[in-house]
């Protein structure tokens, strides 16, 4: 009726070129000497190559998990490249000595790089293939105290903070991804808000995949100390290849006494072809820890690439008052497979967790909710509301929702609230009657769908987050 | 405006309208009616465009243009307007997003620009007086946990703020109370005008006595067994649709 629909479908992932630089690989595959390779590049501490080696043992010893509702053929783990950095000479003092290449590449993905676009107003880290390139706005938080820089960085320049709090929510053996990653991680971003500060600006990092076969293990880790207060944002492409490449990132957040921590994430890996050839695999495990009284950590995520998300951003809400949130937009298409959800742990008394999550499912994608609300003997008072609705655009598409509920305290109250939608032909028609074509119809609907989730995301990121959903989801109503 | 000729319409394998042929001319109120099943509220699709429908055989032309090589969206653009019996319900767009978007799309399609949001709260004013109604409607979700009345009153706005050629209300009366039956009765009389044209859907008389056609048609079978004046609904009310039936049989 409207425009060619498979015309639609099959448009090009815009992030899908590749930039032709030079890098500095290690060889295929994993053992001991990978790993003390890779800490030797990055000239560590002891304490970090014992944490890796321990992390590697333990990883050998555990199996993949099969328990999400996704299916993709075995990952051989030796045939992977762990560690790919853009070769330069020597370590990059400032912007001017960045390859001309990858700013030109950051350009291309919209990110506000340069020193020059300090108007725009987000700091950003950038992290191509594992090594961060460069951190832009430092000097201006330094003046807070506020320390925002690469893991690598963070590891020379103040490595008791990174002993303090590496792995203090994510232990190094939490789960074979999660081992994996702290095996071999080779970067990420490192944010450490000092006491009573709030960070003056949103902080954001755009992770790019560019070697091919590459897996990408980028940990980040954030502190918020006691009543401190900081926004961060993470922004994910990749090229098109038609081989699947590995993303198991981690993310550890600490949030103390009275401080808040707002992670955003806009996810747009490539997620393969419409015959579902190639894409990223993102298996990544995300768990802040609320450890102080009256703290805050709301989790938003906007997955709308990868050919395979597998994810749960959690909260340990161990303070008292602590609150734990959690909003979620995830999309599959095409033959995209998400099983994405989130963990509240109510440890301590009156704690309070919302879980919004939004699933939209298109052509043969298929979409699954997991979540567990767990309520310890301690937590009086502990609350608890989750709603979960799912979105199908047309008939071929799946959607479920897994919720796990584990009440250990009668004081407690847990809401569960669950919906699933079709986008009728009832609806377009009503739109098309309006006049508006089939684009702008699917559009407008699933942006009201998702509009709870969408109202929590930073204002600029929003915009960008209904653009990317209207691309995601482009001609997927015959 | 509008020339109807043997028109021909199926759902799935039911051929619903067989033989339809109506006249509408601009300046117009045309009443349609007829017992339950006998192809009134698909007519008022088929002419929308609604994709559940196939035509057959026949044609429809309005203002010169073959509207059944228009899309719907086409159509609406071109100046026809249906009032739903169901309007739907869209969660999380608010009336004032979705009605600014129509506007603006319909306006982009007939070559003219699109209003800004400050301007078009000033013209929604004027169009939410219409139909006796405040402003706090607009940041409602279209339809969403609307009453049955309120509903149909929305339609009614969105009809006064798209000022189609052609409005179709197609059973507007029904689940109306008695004070909203009259707002929306009124809201569609101040927006007649000699260039436009209205076809009344409806079952029961009622509606029209406050929107009053000149010409009303009852449909029966899917044909139009019996045309006539205002009158003819009065009749109609009193006598039953078996009388026509039989007249027609």
């Amino acid at each position: 009726m409207t425009g060619s629909v498979e015309s639609l479908v099959q448009r090009q992932y815009k992030y899908g070129f590749t930039t032709d630089i030079e890098s500095d690989v290690v060889p295929r595959g994993l053992t001991e000497d990978t790993i003390r390779l890779i800490s030797a590049k990055k000239k560590e501490p002891a304490f970090l190559l014992e944490w890796r080696l321990k992390a590697y043992r333990g990883w050998l010893k555990m199996t993949e998990p099969h328990w999400p509702n996704v299916t993709y053929p075995p990952i051989d783990y030796q045939d992977m490249i762990y560690y790919a950095a853009p070769k330069t000479a020597k370590p990059l003092g400032s912007l001017d000595e960045v390859d001309p290449k990858l700013l030109e590449t950051y350009e291309k993905l919209g990110i506000p790089l340069s020193e020059q676009k300090r108007l725009a107003g987000v700091a950003v880290d950038a992290i191509f293939d594992s090594v961060s390139v460069a951190t832009t706005y430092r000097e201006a938080l330094a003046k807070q105290g506020v320390i925002f820089c690469s893991f690598s960085e963070a590891v020379q320049e103040h490595p008791e903070l990174v002993e303090r709090y590496l792995g203090s929510v994510v232990p190094p053996t939490d789960n074979f991804f999660a081992a994996l990653n702290a095996a071999v991680f080779s970067d990420g971003s490192f944010v450490f808000v000092p006491k009573g500060v709030a960070c003056p600006m949103e902080l954001s990092t755009y992770f790019r995949i560019n070697t091919a076969d590459t897996g990408q293990f980028e940990r980040t880790l954030i502190i918020a100390e006691e009543g401190a207060s900081v926004s961060y944002l993470e922004g994910c492409t990749a090229p098109m290849r038609d081989t699947n490449q590995l993303h198991a990132a981690v993310v550890e957040l600490v949030a103390l006494d009275d401080a808040t921590i707002k992670y955003s994430t806009v996810q747009n890996w490539y997620a393969g072809d419409e015959n579902g050839v190639g894409g990223i695999y993102n298996f990544v495990t995300k768990r802040g820890k609320c450890a102080g009284r009256n703290s805050r950590i709301t989790w938003t995520q906007v997955e709308t690439g990868s050919a395979i998300t597998w994810k749960y951003p959690s909260v340990l809400l161990q303070g008292d008052n602590s609150i734990g949130e959690f909003y979620s937009v995830a999309v599959t298409n095409s033959r995209q497979q998400a099983d994405t959800g989130t963990k509240m742990i109510h440890l301590g008394r009156n704690t309070r967790s919302t879980i919004i999550s939004k699933g939209i499912s298109a052509g043969h994608g298929n979409n699954s909710y997991r979540g567990l609300v767990k309520v310890l003997p301690k937590a009086d008072g502990a609350r608890n509301y989750t709603q979960c609705d799912s979105m199908l655009i047309g008939n071929e598409c799946g959607a479920h929702t897994f919720p796990y509920i584990d009440v250990q305290n009668n004081t407690a109250s847990v809401e569960h609230e669950a919906s699933t939608a079709k986008i009728g032909e009832d609806q377009i028609f009503y739109c098309h009657q309006r006049g508006l074509d089939t684009e702008d119809a699917i559009s407008m609907i699933v942006n009201g769908f998702c509009k709870d989730v969408f109202q929590t995301l930073p204002m600029e990121f929003a915009v960008e987050a209904q653009k990317l959903l209207g691309i995601s989801l482009e001609g997927s109503v015959g | 405006m509008l020339d109807i000729t043997n028109l021909h319409a199926k759902a799935e394998d039911n051929l619903i309208l067989k033989g339809i042929d109506l006249t509408v001319q601009a300046g117009e109120v045309h009443a349609v009616m007829g017992p339950n099943g006998s192809g009134k509220s698909t007519l008022a699709q088929v002419l929308a465009g609604h994709p559940a429908y196939e035509v057959t055989e026949g044609s429809i032309r309005f203002e010169g243009k073959d509207l059944l090589e228009l899309a719907a969206e086409e159509r609406a653009a071109a100046g026809i307007f249906l009032a739903f019996q169901y309007p739907v319900e869209i969660p999380g767009v608010s009336n004032a997003y979705f009605l600014r978007a129509a506007y603006n799309e319909q306006r982009k399609r007939r070559g003219l620009e699109e209003v800004d949001p400050i301007d078009f709260m000033d013209l929604m004013d004027e169009k939410l007086s219409m139909v006796q109604w405040s402003s706090d409607i607009l940041s409602r979700s279209v339809n969403a946990g609307f009453s049955g009345g309120e509903k149909k009153r929305n339609e009614i706005l969105q009809m006064a703020v798209l000022e189609p050629k052609l409005a179709i209300l197609d059973e507007t009366d029904s689940g109306l109370d008695i004070d909203a039956l009259r707002i929306v009765a009124e809201g569609v009389n101040s927006l007649r005008r000699p260039d436009n044209a209205t076809i009344v859907v409806t079952h029961y008389q009622r509606l029209l006595n406050y929107i009053i056609p000149d010409y009303v048609h009852v449909l029966s079978g899917g044909r139009i067994v019996k045309s006539g004046g205002k009158e003819l609904a009065l009749e109609l009310e009193a006598r039953g649709y078996d009388w026509v039936r039989e007249v027609a049989a």
